[in-house]
């Protein structure tokens, strides 16, 4: 893979704490499952960087390779891979995904 | 280009074969599918080990010719 595009996912993903990785922007998503991890994230008022990449053929390749994860979306938080649109929505309904972010100290809900 | 859930089934009982694999078709169209998948393999993993597990008894066919795989992944419960 690109070391340029290593570098570039390995800055992303340091310097912003959420990060997804998406078809489309957050505001229209491209892919269904893109969109379900987008309206999840919003739901839980985290707040998050997404990374469209249609954009960016080698980013949407790389990505790939550099998750070990053969598919888009692909959520990360603070610098860790969480999984993709089907883990989310499993973390998200069993309730981990809303303690893991608020341990984290990244849900609204914290704060309330 | 779709697969048939016997391919499917077959590849990942190919990687795991103490695997439990059932497969819905959503769709009905052979393109989107769920698979839940119970193995003694996903002990003490994390969902994405599981999964990349999973991924990996596809061989690359995730993402390609197979475009929609729901995954749910478990260790069998404890008797």
């Amino acid at each position: 893979m690109d070391n340029a595009i290593t570098e570039r996912i390995t800055q992303e993903i340091s310097e912003n704490d959420v990060v997804l990785f998406m078809k489309g922007t957050p505001v229209f998503p491209q892919c269904g499952f893109s969109a379900t991890v987008v309206q999840v994230l919003s739901h839980l008022k985290v707040k998050f960087k997404g990374i469209d990449v249609l954009q960016d053929p080698g980013l949407r390749q790389g990505i790939k390779e550099f998750s070990s994860w053969p598919t888009i979306p692909q959520l990360y938080v603070k610098g860790e891979f969480f999984g993709g649109c089907d883990i989310v929505r499993e973390m998200f309904q069993s309730g981990e995904l809303q303690q893991a972010l608020s341990e984290k100290g990244l849900t609204a809900e914290a704060v309330e | 280009m779709p697969m048939n859930p016997a391919d499917i089934e077959g590849l990942i009982k190919a990687a795991l074969p103490d695997a439990q694999v059932t497969i819905e078709d959503l769709r009905g169209d052979g393109d989107h599918y769920a698979a839940y998948v119970v193995s003694n393999a996903f002990k003490g993993k994390t969902r994405v080990q599981q999964h990349q597990l999973v991924y990996q008894a596809l061989q690359g066919r995730m993402g390609n010719e197979l475009h929609a795989l729901a995954l749910q992944t478990s260790a069998p419960a404890e008797a």
